[in-house]
């Protein structure tokens, strides 16, 4: 069953068209990496979905409504069944990891409880066992200015995971981290979307990667889709194409290998 | 830069040409202003007025800055965050700038003696007339500081579905803390020295309406000169406490 | 174990919070302030203000009037900045961390920086009118040396940013200190030192009008006067144009920062 389906997805700023008529699938469980070089649309086509931008035209459906009609509290809920995940993180540097996490909750919760932070006892045993899942028990009361990149990053999931989203959202969530780091986060999505049945669409700068945690892959060029298949489809001169670059610029191997890291 | 220096410099010396000494001789008058000091400064004395009771009258002052710093305070918070940028839709933020920078604009003095047709000379007046100024200055300051957060985290909550009033609570406030209360405290500082002279010039109660009384009334050069020591010994109190607060609030 | 972080953090702001209630009350009880007639006021204020505190007609004729007063409070504003910077200027070279010269003259400098900063303006032109009597020299003289104790801490603060490493290279090189001053700290700094006296000018303003209605002079006398003869379409519209004057002074100070920092 797909969760989120995209029709004909048009947004211009101004007068610059960003994503031209895009259309895409997403299955319950699937993920799907995007793909392309800076400013082909990736971040623009993410942010649609979850309305942070309003698109210009198209549809898109999450679950089977329309999510363009929603008016701004429906938005809010909709939202809630969305985690999103950034590549600077976005975390309240001042409050702690706990804090950060249950800050999740807030779409689910009357706004006076909102201001005041007060979490039933469920939302806080929710946030720790996210956090055991995360490997980041011993961490949940410091700061989080405190933390490491790969250690934000984590929080960051937790924050996404304690929403208990149907579908993630991530806009090159490695980008800012070391290898392993970016190895260890992007091992945790995998196992986090298998084992809950979440849906992942994830915006990546590494094709390597992209290849080999993605179920499906979408390349996005000057705003259109020129590619959308399965990784082992994905060849080096489909990807020349997708970066506008010569095929003997490409250092992956198509389908078997990459990066030793991610091996 | 030097353009604007050139053109500082030749106003400033046509403002000397024709500055008005009301027929005053200067060599004089500056002698007899150094006698005054040296009487005001080494020779503070108390004859109507105690030290106790100067003290309590600086308590009084200290009070009205209190209450001026808290309730422009509270007001500015709701302002800076209705102006924020970041934060509210362009025109209303538009509009708040606008009619803050209007109030900032008119000079304390004046916002005082117009609460005073209202009100009457003196410490309701000051305190009403003083704290719109505090209000303009404050709101400018938050609605800044909100604006220089980094706008990821308030987008994150946006995403999780979290509402206004959320993301000002837990996301706004928990990160802005630190400035607002450090410009809090300056203005605190600020909202004192104006109580002062409010005191001297429109009647409010307090320390500064005994340094008017001393001076203008009386030419008490002793009086003058404890009072002075007073508010000096309190303003230089309030910026090493200033220093220490920000020291703190930078650590944490 | 979070439970209790996040209640200790709660309790913190209760804490805050209960500490400002406390000062507030407290400010209430010694001030006798009574918050209903404050209200009450307020309202009145404004009430008062939107059916009296316009200009009319008549008022209008005393324009000329107010301007002169008002270009007076310019000139001396101005003038009281500019001519107290040298001086700050000074103070803050044997003051900053980076161009001090001597232990005991820095502690002297910063010593007499503070003292000036913290003296209120009030009291400096309550002293100065016993000698000079109520003129425009006397707030002249008030500004001055107001603007010269906050232009030698802001002065402080400007030279002590100054790269160490600039400073160095000289000596290194064995430029002398006033050498190094004038060919390199002077040069780093100065666009920072023009933005901090066009800010002096502008507080200036405000301050000349409290200075001005203390010592006879310049727009802030002009308010005086219309104010206790009930003139207050007159009155309102020395605030016009004083509102008028400092939004232009600030909106001019913004575009020539724009260009210099
Ligand atoms: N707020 C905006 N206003 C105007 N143009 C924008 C805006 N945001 C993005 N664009 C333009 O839209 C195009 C797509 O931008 P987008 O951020 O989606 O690219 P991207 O694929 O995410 O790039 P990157 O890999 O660098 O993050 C770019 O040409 C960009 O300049
Ligand atoms: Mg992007």
């Amino acid at each position: 069953m797909a969760v989120l389906e995209i029709h004909n997805l048009t947004k211009y700023y101004k007068a610059h068209l960003a994503l031209d008529d895009v259309s895409l699938k997403l299955r319950s469980g699937e993920i799907v990496a995007v793909i392309g070089r800076s400013g082909a649309g990736k971040t623009t086509l993410l942010r649609c979905v979850n309305r942070m931008i309003e698109p210009s035209s198209g549809r898109i459906e999450f679950e089977g409504v329309d999510i363009r009609r929603l008016g701004r509290s429906a938005l809010r809920e909709y939202r809630t069944h969305i985690g999103m995940i950034f590549q600077h993180f976005n975390l309240v540097p001042r409050q702690t990891v706990m804090e950060n996490v249950l800050n999740g909750r807030l779409g689910h919760k009357s706004t006076l409880a909102g201001i005041a932070g007060i979490y039933s006892a469920d939302e806080h045993s929710m946030a720790r066992s996210v956090l055991e899942q995360l490997d980041l028990a011993d961490q949940a009361e410091k700061r989080c200015d405190q933390l490491s990149g790969g250690q934000k990053q984590r929080v960051g999931i937790a924050r996404a995971l304690v929403q208990e989203p149907r579908l993630i959202l991530c806009d090159e969530p490695i980008a800012s981290l070391d290898p392993r780091s970016a190895k260890a986060i992007m091992d945790y999505l995998f196992r986090i979307s298998r084992k809950m049945d979440i849906s992942i669409l994830i915006n990546l700068h590494q094709v390597d990667v992209a290849i080999k945690y993605a179920d499906r892959i979408v390349g996005i060029r000057e705003g259109c889709v020129v590619f959308d298949g399965d990784p082992k489809n994905l060849k080096k001169r489909k990807v020349a194409e997708i970066y506008g670059c010569d095929v003997d610029d490409i250092h992956f191997e198509d389908s078997t290998g990459g990066d030793a890291m991610f091996n | 830069m030097w353009a604007t220096v050139a053109a500082l410099a030749a106003i400033t010396a046509y403002g000397l040409f024709t500055l008005d000494s009301n027929g005053v001789n200067i060599p004089d008058a500056i002698g007899e202003t150094l006698r005054n000091f040296r009487t005001i400064f080494l020779h503070p004395e108390s004859r109507r007025l105690s030290a106790g009771a100067a003290a309590w009258e600086l308590l009084l002052t200290v009070a009205q800055a209190i209450l001026i710093t808290l309730f422009s305070g509270l007001v500015s918070l709701g302002l800076g965050l209705l102006g924020a940028r970041n934060l509210a839709p362009k025109p209303l933020t538009q509009a708040i700038k606008a009619v803050i920078a209007v109030v900032r604009a008119i000079p304390s003095i004046l916002w005082v003696l117009i609460f005073a047709v209202a009100a009457g000379l003196g410490s309701t007046a000051a305190v009403l007339g003083l704290s719109m100024h505090s209000i303009g200055y404050l709101t400018k300051a938050y609605a800044e500081s909100f604006e220089s957060l980094d706008y990821g985290v308030v987008e994150a909550l946006q995403a999780v579905g979290a509402n206004w009033w959320q993301i000002v609570f837990q996301a706004v406030l928990p990160s802005s803390s630190t400035y607002l209360l450090s410009w809090t405290f300056l203005r605190f500082e600020m909202n004192f020295t104006n109580v002062v002279a409010m005191g001297a010039a429109a009647g409010a109660a307090g320390i500064g309406f005994d340094l008017f009384m001393a001076s203008s009334l009386y030419f008490d050069l002793g009086e003058l000169g404890l009072i002075t020591y007073f508010v000096l010994a309190f303003a230089i109190l309030l910026e090493i406490v200033a220093i220490r607060v920000k020291a703190v609030l930078k650590e944490r | 174990m979070s439970v209790d972080i996040l209640t200790e953090r709660k309790r913190k702001s209760l804490r805050l919070f209960g500490l400002l209630v406390v000062l507030a009350a407290a400010s209430i009880v010694v001030t006798q302030y009574d918050i209903g007639k404050g209200f009450t006021s307020l309202v009145k204020a404004f009430v008062w203000g939107l059916s009296n505190f316009y200009p009319s007609g008549a008022s209008l004729s005393k324009l000329p009037d107010i301007l002169k007063k008002l270009w007076e409070t310019f000139l001396i504003s101005i003038a009281s900045t500019v001519s107290a910077s040298p001086f700050a200027l000074f103070l803050a070279f044997m003051g900053s961390r980076t161009t001090r010269a001597h232990g005991a003259l820095t502690a002297a400098a910063r010593g007499i920086g503070s003292f000036f900063r913290n003296m209120p303006l009030v009291a400096w032109a309550m002293i100065l009118m016993l000698a000079f009597s109520q003129s425009s020299l006397t707030g002249f003289l008030a500004l001055f040396l107001g603007s010269f104790g906050f232009l030698v801490r802001a002065f402080m603060e400007v030279l002590d940013e100054v790269d160490p490493g600039l400073i160095e290279a000289l000596k290194a090189a064995g430029a002398p200190y006033y050498s190094i001053i004038f060919r390199v700290v002077l040069p780093a700094s100065a666009p920072q030192i023009v933005s901090w006296l066009l800010f002096m000018i502008e507080t200036n303003i405000r301050d000349a009008t409290l200075v001005g209605f203390l010592t006879g002079t310049g727009i802030g006398f002009a308010f005086d006067v219309y104010y206790k003869s009930f003139n207050y379409h007159a009155a309102s519209l020395v605030v016009i144009v004083t509102v008028v004057l400092v939004i232009a002074l600030e909106t001019g100070s913004n575009a020539i920062r724009r260009v210099i920092l």
